[in-house]
């Protein structure tokens, strides 16, 4: 084992996918989009993430299509840089410094090796759009200083520039501007919206532009959401437009089908309207999308869409105005109420989602898994409008109820609360409401927790309200007279001298619960629900609250408001210790006795790992963010890690995640970001590339043979063995070369059956080149939800084998196991 | 300005008809709009859109088409299978001729002008041969099942293309015969209408037709193939009207919604030279159907149901930002339809077939500046005079002292004497007026009563006393020799020595009436007079003109008075000659020699000569001053033009003694009340 690098705080997915314009590549079977400092390669048709290009170190804010080679793809950053991508094999080609903050891209077919980016050099709303020359170099890094300047004074984002008529002329809006530049003539020609002038408040601000495939046609968006079509802009006097008018709020992208003949908006209404012919009357629209479009992309082929949402979302649509497939990111346009939790089940990071929401969100895959609708009432967007919030939810019995509360407040007196208990329907997998509870306190809910004792036969919910009183639901049979169905009733309200009840935590075995009221901690015994004992330090409210784990369950943990960590031994019934640490988020690991503590001061946030039986930390990590630290959550491992430093065991058995108030989610990891592509998604990859034809049946499904032999392999099994074609050279050779310099193909023949026939030395262990033992040491620490994925494959492929062969195994051939199946073969493809 | 009673006249309850067809005529730059009514009026656009002629409406005579030919001559059609010529110059219908195919729907004048298309009930499109004096039956083209609603002649006169309904038959001139048939889709937004009914056609030279029909498509067809080429589907209505302009680069159409489209030919790149047609900018100036669009080289022109004539300039074909540049909206005739008896405090209003009398309603209170004063007596409705026959009613006038009511139709003269008896009227017609008075252009009172003037269409003013009960034909002053150009403006002067008489577009002439002989005839202008008085005791003839200019004409020294010449030498304020409604109406104040009042449809004005005159620096419609501020400020500010804005639109404002005004309005609301409810639009948000 290598020792490992230091712990680093890094991102970890859930990064804006909506940032810019998603990119078709020439076939439409990819789309690409910026995603923080990577860009993500998706697949069209089964939504899956093929590659993540990484390599900037900023923001990632412009990407395009090679125009000289449909395979390639240029992406800009605010690192400065223009990189040039393979995006079949995620391989970076070439990087061209610029050494400027790049805002937007361009490329143009006609523009010899130029690009044309964005750049701001003096004011910092001032933006100049520039032609960079790209030097013909063969080394990796080249310098491209030679910047031409094309329009000066445009706005920032990408959707105010767009090129026409194969590169004539370049449109700009900003403000009540509209300015053309030829390149041919080398003029602009500027058009002022005459209203803007005289009236005080109009409000057709230019916000979108785009330009005719075919003609000479500018369309423009505008904040009062007409959508104006210039023509005969070459003359300034001659020039003129017609409107088109649908959306009631600011058009926020538009785009023309790749003939021309259909134009494309989008606004907050979120509904994509399709103006055919560009005439008023003869429209199409696909409503319902969700979230307000800010984006809208035409495949090059003009077979597909693509829309960007706010709620971080691309739905990738047919021509025909069908959505087909939807790419959801983390939603995370709104504040967080609920905190982050953990999915027992699918081990999913639950939160607020889209209005109204819960979120399942896979860390690993970086993809929202799906949205259980809580609220279950229409939303609607408005400015002023008080909305009911979800704010509080809870997972208990291992996953099989979920609570949660909304609450909506107009006035201070007209409190609207309502709470809700899923339970989960194993036949639909999913969750289903069982019991709504209108008003389960008189105020505010302030926490709510699951008595999840391994022991405990009745599922049991603790709420406590800022009303002053504590109630525990049970679950109990409903007056039905078949006794079959179950709902939940309030078991027991507790109080305490009147004091708001703001905290609860059951112990680990589910004995005790303990319930804060502003500063006071009480401790309960769950069976009689009598007050065992209280703590008071005197020390501010109690704001956090957690019992300690497996050895340290003796212990109860509370953080105060002004800024206090105290810990009370259970069994004296005495403050173990205490600690001066202004704790915002408090997290016990649900693997170990670790319990991960974050304080906020003004330098920022600094992480302290600690066990209750000590007062000294395990581990701190200063500085882990500049911002507040809102929620943090310990996420188990499938695979425990095997740190050997001390100061990292701690993650072995979990992973720390936190979410800071701009809403980024955050992570540690000792590994270089470079190693987190993962190998499945290039097998994926090749696996797609190929169509279902006579080839296939050679080529393709050797994939999942290959998997078959390694695990006969493995088991020693008596399978017959089958070819494995791709192992063989002659075979790669002869359907990877070109058709015309192959030989004649009777010369072929003989020795391409030959190389089918069963043999005894074709082992793929010889295969297997040198380095994958070292690939597999570094294996990354999410490699965890490949090896899920791997079986899952297995599962659904060799149904022959049967489950219970592979569950057999032994711990060392498991082990052996696991380590085939991380070995990259997606090289073979590339020979 | 001094301070007035007045009389907030609203219970003229006038409704212009709605537009029925425009016709623009390139050659003359004059434009002809007929009326539901049957009434055809013509405007001068170079005159500053001055309507300067027209020829009353006759209610058999509804007009479904109306077109120029050979620049001059002036031709409509109507419901009553008749075609009409109209005289220009005498302002009467020169002859009327029956067409015997039925009701005529439409009517094209060939682009060389010498041959006139109608389309019939019947389905038939006749051909007739234009003569210097008359039209001439040619020839009937093949004959079509049903009526034929538009009509369109190839640039070049060798084909044209008819709408008719469900399909456009493209006939060829020289044979007659239909070479082909293009049918229309019924279908609207994908529901079968019962019909399509195809309201205009425009045949351009490269041979493509462009059809406008009742499903609300604008459709493209090329005429050698008889195939649609292009389909712009632009509203739910209605499209009923199109107009193409002479360059055939742009053409306008007319919706039932009230929308005017207008369309472009632009290259579809900047570098080819591929053409295409593309809708650009829509028009809201109308509430109701627009019927009739004319595309002039720099304007749009549409008019329709609502009554409005909407001038809607192009900006890119305005050279400089004049008035041509301003959108116009002309709702009103530009001649007065209300006199006034001043000592009886009466009002005569003069409707399409009716006169109404009133008397004004009075007060006892008193108030401040600005106050509302209650009516101690309401607006009496004294008389309603019915005229018998089909025909619209020319003009009308009541004499100062309200016991002579005279009014004249295209065939006769009437003449009515009134006797008040406590609160009864008795109404007594004058029988056996003589037959050369009738078709008066218009009609006036000496301010004694005494005598009665009447214009004539011949270009003739006739003279005639009034005696109790009788009358007597004292004198006719002819036109000079050679000129058959008629007379639509008198003047007398308080003392009835003189009476000054302006035709359309002449001098004034100015007559002695004790000599009964020509005095001097003022020199001619370019632009037509709008406006003519005699102010008292001075006898100056203040005459304006449609260019907004005025002038001032002593009468007894046959020349400009010394104030004219200084006005026309300092020019007159930018933002004055910028107003686009015609002066209707001077007047004088009888005690304050220097004031000139004078109103438009849109502002009154007294002109005080006694004060400087603004120049382009000052401010022409500066507020009333607060009274409360010194007098040096005020007349520092202060210049001869005191306009007021209060009173719109102003159809007759008078001085019935020295401190009351009358002013009669009325307001567009009221005019759209009493107009059939507009087709009903869904409106965002409502």
């Amino acid at each position: 084992m290598v020792e490992e690098e230091s712990l680093r705080v890094v991102r970890c997915g859930g990064s804006e996918l909506n940032f810019r314009r998603a990119v078709f590549s020439a076939d439409s079977k990819y789309v690409f989009c910026v995603s923080g400092d990577f860009i993500k390669v998706y697949s069209t048709a089964t939504e899956e993430c093929v590659h993540i290009l990484q390599g900037h170190r900023n923001l990632v804010t412009g990407i395009q299509l090679n125009p000289k080679n449909h395979l390639q793809l240029y992406s800009c950053s605010f690192d400065g840089m223009i990189k040039l991508w393979d995006y079949t094999d995620g391989i970076l080609i070439k990087t061209f410094i610029v050494g400027c903050k790049l805002h937007a891209l361009f490329t143009l077919d006609c523009a010899e090796d130029s690009v044309f980016v964005t750049i701001n050099k003096e004011k910092p709303d001032v933006f100049q759009l520039v032609s960079v020359k790209l030097p013909k170099s063969s080394s990796q890094e080249v310098e491209a200083k030679e910047l031409s300047f094309v329009l000066d004074y445009i706005n920032q984002s990408p959707k105010c520039i767009a090129f026409g008529n194969e590169g004539e002329y370049v449109a700009a809006v900003r403000d009540f501007y509209l300015s053309v530049y030829f390149f041919k003539k080398k003029t602009t020609s500027r058009f002022t919206l005459s209203s803007s002038r005289n009236k005080k408040h109009a409000k057709n601000n230019f916000t979108c532009v785009a330009c005719h495939p075919k003609e000479d046609c500018i369309a423009t968006g505008h904040r009062d959401g007409k959508i104006r079509l210039w023509r005969n802009f070459d003359d300034e006097k001659k020039y003129t437009y017609t409107c088109l008018h649908w959306h009631h709020d600011l058009v926020m992208d538009l785009a023309f089908s790749v003939t021309g003949s259909s134009l494309l908006s989008g606004g907050r209404e979120s509904v994509l309207v399709e103006w055919r012919e560009a005439a008023e009357k003869n429209k199409e629209f696909l409503p319902r999308l969700g979230a307000t479009i800010e984006h809208i992309s035409v495949s090059p082929a003009g077979d597909l869409f693509c829309t960007s949402h706010s709620d971080n979302k691309m739905i990738i649509i047919h021509r025909n105005l069908e959505a087909s497939a939807v790419i959801q990111g983390l939603v995370k346009d709104r504040n967080i109420f609920t905190g982050l939790m953990i999915d027992p089940r699918t081990k999913a990071l639950v939160l607020n989602g889209k209005p109204g929401h819960l979120q399942f969100y896979s860390l690993q895959s970086d993809k929202q898994l799906y949205n259980l609708d809580i609220i279950q009432q229409e939303y609607i967007n408005d400015y002023g409008l008080i909305q009911i919030e979800l704010t509080k939810a809870a997972f208990g019995c291992y996953g099989n109820w979920l609570a949660t509360v909304e609450q909506r407040q107009e006035k201070e007196t007209e409190l609207e609360l309502q709470m809700k208990l899923w339970t989960y329907n194993k036949k639909t997998q999913g969750f289903v409401l069982n019991t709504k509870v209108n008003m389960p306190h008189e105020d505010h809910i302030t926490a709510l927790c699951f008595c999840n004792a391994e022991k405990s036969e009745n599922p049991t919910l603790v709420t406590t309200s800022k009303d002053g009183h504590f109630k525990v639901w049970i679950l109990t049979d409903d007056s039905d007279i078949y006794k079959k169905a179950v709902g939940w009733t309030c078991d027991f309200v507790g109080s305490y001298h009147k004091y708001q009840a703001t905290n609860c935590c059951f112990s680990e075995d589910g004995s005790l619960l303990a319930v804060s009221f502003e500063e006071v901690v009480t401790i309960w015994d769950s069976e009689t629900w009598e007050l065992k004992c209280t703590f008071c330090q005197r020390a501010g409210k109690i704001r956090q609250l957690c019992f300690g784990r497996l050895t340290c369950s003796k212990y109860l943990l509370g953080a105060t408001e002004n800024g206090i960590l105290c810990c009370w031994n259970l069994l004296s019934c005495a403050l173990e210790w205490s600690a001066k640490l202004n704790v915002r988020v408090m997290e016990p690991d649900p693997n170990s006795e670790n319990i991960a503590a974050i304080s906020q001061s003004s330098m920022g946030s600094d992480l302290f790992v600690f066990r209750p039986s000590e007062p000294r930390p395990l581990y701190i990590q200063k500085n882990i963010s500049r911002e507040e630290v809102q929620w943090g959550v310990f996420v188990p491992r499938d695979v425990p890690e095997s740190f050997t430093s001390e100061a990292y065991q701690w993650l072995n058995r979990s992973q720390f995640y936190f979410l800071t108030k701009s809403q980024s989610l955050l992570t540690f990891s000792t590994q270089s970001p470079e190693e987190k592509l993962t190998p499945t998604s290039k097998q994926l990859l090749a696996e797609e590339t190929l169509p279902t034809t006579p080839f296939y049946f050679i080529l393709g499904k050797h994939r999942q043979q290959q998997q078959d032999d390694k695990l006969s392999e493995a088991l020693e099994n008596e399978l017959v063995q089958l070819p494995l074609t791709e192992n063989i050279p002659a075979i790669s050779e002869l359907l990877h070369t070109p058709a015309h310099v192959l030989p004649s193909a009777s010369f072929l023949c003989s020795m391409f059956v030959n190389s089918l026939l069963l043999s005894k030395e074709t082992k793929s262990a010889e295969e297997i080149p040198d380095d994958v033992s070292m690939e597999e040491e570094k294996e990354s620490v999410d490699s965890d939800e490949e090896n899920n994925f791997t079986e899952e494959v297995q599962d659904t492929n060799n149904t022959d084998l049967g489950k219970d062969i592979i569950h057999q195994l032994s711990k060392s051939e498991e082990k052996e196991l696991r380590k085939f199946r991380k070995v990259d073969y997606s090289w073979i493809t590339a020979l | 300005m001094g301070e007035f009673k007045v009389h907030r006249v609203r219970f003229f309850n006038y409704v212009p008809s709605g537009i029925r067809c425009v016709a623009y005529n390139n050659q003359t730059n004059r434009l002809a709009v007929s009326r539901t009514d049957g009434t055809v009026e013509i405007y001068n656009l170079s005159a500053n859109y001055f309507q300067e002629k027209f020829f009353p409406g006759h209610e058999s005579r509804a007009t479904e088409a109306l077109c120029w030919a050979n620049g001059q001559r002036l031709f409509s059609a109507g419901l009553n299978g008749e075609i009409i010529e109209y005289d220009l110059q005498a302002l009467n219908i020169k002859y009327a001729v029956d067409a015997f195919g039925g009701p005529i729907w439409s009517m094209a004048a060939s682009p060389n002008g010498s041959q006139l298309l109608v389309g019939c009930e019947d389905g038939s499109v006749k051909l007739f041969q234009i003569t210097p004096d008359k039209i001439q039956f040619e020839r009937n083209f093949d004959r079509q099942k049903s009526r034929i609603l538009s009509l369109s002649w190839h640039p070049a006169g060798t084909h044209i293309a008819a709408g008719s309904i469900d399909y456009i038959s493209v006939f060829d001139v020289k044979s007659g015969s239909a070479i082909h048939k293009m049918l229309v889709d019924r279908q609207y937004m994908g529901v079968s209408k019962r019909k399509c009914i195809i309201w205009g056609v425009a045949f351009l030279s490269d041979g493509t037709v462009i059809s406008v029909d009742s499903a609300g498509k604008v459709q493209f067809w090329d005429s050698a193939t008889g195939t649609l080429v292009k389909n712009h589907l632009i509203a739910n209505t209605d499209v009923q009207s199109i107009a193409i302009s002479d360059q055939e680069d742009s053409f306008v159409v007319g919706t039932a919604e009230g929308t005017v489209f207008h369309f472009q030919l632009v290259s579809v790149t900047s570098n080819s030279s591929e053409k295409q047609w593309v809708r650009t900018k829509p028009f809201q100036h109308h509430t109701h159907d627009v019927r009739a669009v004319a595309h002039s080289p720099i304007a749009l022109i549409s008019g329709g149901t609502d009554t409005h004539l909407v001038i809607r300039p192009l900006m890119e074909k305005v050279e400089v930002k004049n008035y041509d540049a301003a959108l116009r909206k002309i709702t009103f005739p530009h001649r007065r339809l209300v006199s006034c008896a001043k000592k009886k405090q009466l009002l005569l209003f003069q409707f399409a077939h009716h006169l109404e009398l009133w008397r004004l309603g009075s007060t006892v209170a008193t108030g401040k500046n600005g106050d509302t004063l209650p009516l101690s007596k309401n607006a009496d409705h004294l008389l309603h005079l019915k005229t018998k026959g089909p025909e619209n009613i020319i003009c009308s006038c009541i004499s100062p002292c309200g016991s002579w009511i005279a009014y004249s139709t295209a065939s006769r003269f009437f003449l009515y004497r009134l006797n008040y008896e406590h609160d009864n009227i008795n109404l007594q017609r004058v029988s056996k007026m003589p037959a050369f008075l009738r078709s008066a252009l218009q009609i006036l009172f000496s301010e004694d009563s005494t005598k009665l003037f009447v214009a004539s269409n011949q270009g003739s003013v006739h003279v005639i006393r009034l005696l109790e009960g009788s009358f007597k034909h004292l004198h006719t002053f002819q036109p000079q020799s050679g000129t058959v150009e008629s007379m639509c403006l008198l003047a007398v002067s308080p003392d009835g020595n003189w009476l000054a008489a302006s035709g359309t577009s002449a001098g004034v002439h100015v007559y002695n009436v004790k000599q009964l002989k020509l005095h001097c005839t003022v020199p001619a202008y370019n632009f037509p007079v709008t406006a003519l008085a005699i102010a008292p005791n001075t006898n100056n003839l203040v005459i304006a003109h449609s260019d907004q200019q005025v002038f001032e004409y002593s009468i007894p020294d046959k020349q400009y008075t010394q104030w004219s010449r200084t006005i026309q030498k300092q020019g007159f304020h930018h933002l004055w000659l910028q107003r686009d409604t015609p002066i209707t109406h001077i007047s004088f104040h009888p005690k304050r020699p220097m004031h000139i009042l004078l109103h438009d449809a849109y502002m009154f004005c007294i002109i005080d000569k006694s004060l400087p005159l603004p120049n382009d620096k000052t401010l022409l419609y500066n507020p009333l001053p607060p009274t409360n501020e010194s007098d040096i400020i005020r007349r520092r500010t202060a210049h001869a033009f005191k306009i007021s804005k209060k009173y719109k639109p102003l159809l007759f404002m008078d001085l019935l003694d020295e401190r009351t005004l009358v002013a009669v309005e009325r307001p567009l609301d009221d005019i759209i009340a009493q107009l059939p409810p507009p087709i009903k639009k869904k409106k965002f948000g409502t």
